[in-house]
């Protein structure tokens, strides 16, 4: 009888752990992005721009969470860039990140400087997010728009043949 | 008749080559002549780009409610028109979102914000959605410096405000006040463009 109690703590801390899995993101400016842009390995990158406060952002999330599930083993990795306001980070955007329990891959940019790096990362990029960037070693494209699931998955599997 | 015929062949093979061409057009380029409108202000007057007898210009910007880098440059949007509406160069802001899709952004939400906020330029609709395609703005906030000319309303700046949304005490680069300053002396501008990360426009 003197046992259950403790067994209970350890079962009940043992839940918790499980169910509230921290979800962490790395901050980085735009040299420390550029990186992430442009790997050279055997991997097909789908880098999604994205921020809390972007409702068409939000509503695609879940697509590349998918993707990210789904084309694991199609070596494939999905990365999710959040361009909240640095003041949020901690805030909206580790909420945020904690409450959907995002998978993939995730860095918020800190650079104001966005005149600088906004054609650094594409030069017809106008600004808008969403926007999403699928690379290889072969083919690299850039997307001002938001996706459908179907649509995206079509998109990405130009870049696996 | 041969001939007749052969200029027909090359009549169409011209045409469909151009008509495969010519890229459809997105939107301004600095020095496009910038079309005029006639839109809802939130104080219920239409207002057109002609009606500024005085203006020497306009600082166009396309902005909403509900956009968190638009609400950032609320006060930065005031402040330009204080400064250089007596100037010259009057902000007029234009809301370009669906408010079908952004329930916040419609008339009503429009005239409250402007109230709370104490906007003294026009706060005007684009209902129908058609004034924002043919200036090509992609997001809000979105500026267009035009420059009143005997040809028109030229286009000479296009893109953000400043270069910092988050604080504008840090701003380093404040690319609107520059590129009408350079108009107000006669000089030429320096920055005519600049990116920034802005909300995506409903349609």
């Amino acid at each position: 009888m003197r046992y259950i109690l403790p067994i209970l703590v350890v079962l009940l801390m043992v839940s918790c752990k499980e169910e509230s899995k921290e979800i962490t993101f790395t901050e980085v400016d735009y040299n420390g992005l550029e990186k992430v842009l442009n790997k050279q390995d055997n991997k097909t990158y789908v880098v999604n721009f994205w921020a809390t406060w972007c409702a068409p952002c939000v509503k695609e999330l879940p697509y590349f969470e998918r993707i990210n599930k789904q084309y694991k083993d199609k070596n494939v990795e999905v990365v999710l860039v959040s361009l909240d306001f640095p003041k949020h980070f901690d805030t909206k955007l580790k909420n945020f990140i904690n409450e959907k329990q995002l998978q993939s891959e995730l860095y918020a940019l800190n650079d104001m400087d966005s005149n600088y790096w906004i054609p650094k990362v594409n030069k017809d990029w106008s600004g808008a997010i969403p926007a999403t960037l699928i690379y290889n070693s072969k083919k690299r494209e850039f997307f001002e728009q938001a996706f459908e699931y179907e649509e995206l998955e079509r998109t990405l599997n130009k870049f696996l043949k | 008749m041969k001939t007749t015929q052969k200029l027909l062949t090359l009549f169409v093979l011209v045409l469909t080559i151009s008509a495969f061409t010519i890229k459809p057009k997105e939107g301004y380029k600095i020095g496009d002549i910038a079309t005029d409108f006639k839109l809802e202000n939130i104080d219920g007057s239409m207002v057109s780009l002609s009606d500024f007898n005085e203006a020497k210009g306009f600082i166009v910007t396309f902005t909403c409610n509900t956009c968190p880098y638009a609400v950032a440059y609320e006060d930065r949007i005031e402040a330009l028109n204080k400064k250089y509406s007596s100037k010259g160069y009057p902000v007029i802001a234009i809301m370009p979102n669906n408010t079908d899709v952004k329930p916040g952004d419609n008339m009503e939400a429009m005239q409250k914000r402007a109230k709370e906020k104490g906007f003294t330029f026009p706060y005007l609709i684009d209902k129908g959605q058609k004034i924002y395609p043919q200036y090509g703005a992609t997001k809000t906030p979105h500026v267009y410096v035009l420059q009143k000319t005997k040809k028109g309303n030229i286009v000479k700046y296009i893109g953000a405000i400043d270069d910092n949304f988050q604080d504008a005490n840090a701003v380093k680069t404040r690319y609107v006040e520059d590129a009408v300053n350079a108009l107000l002396s006669g000089n030429e501008i320096k920055v005519k463009e600049t990116k920034a990360i802005g909300c995506t426009i409903k349609v």
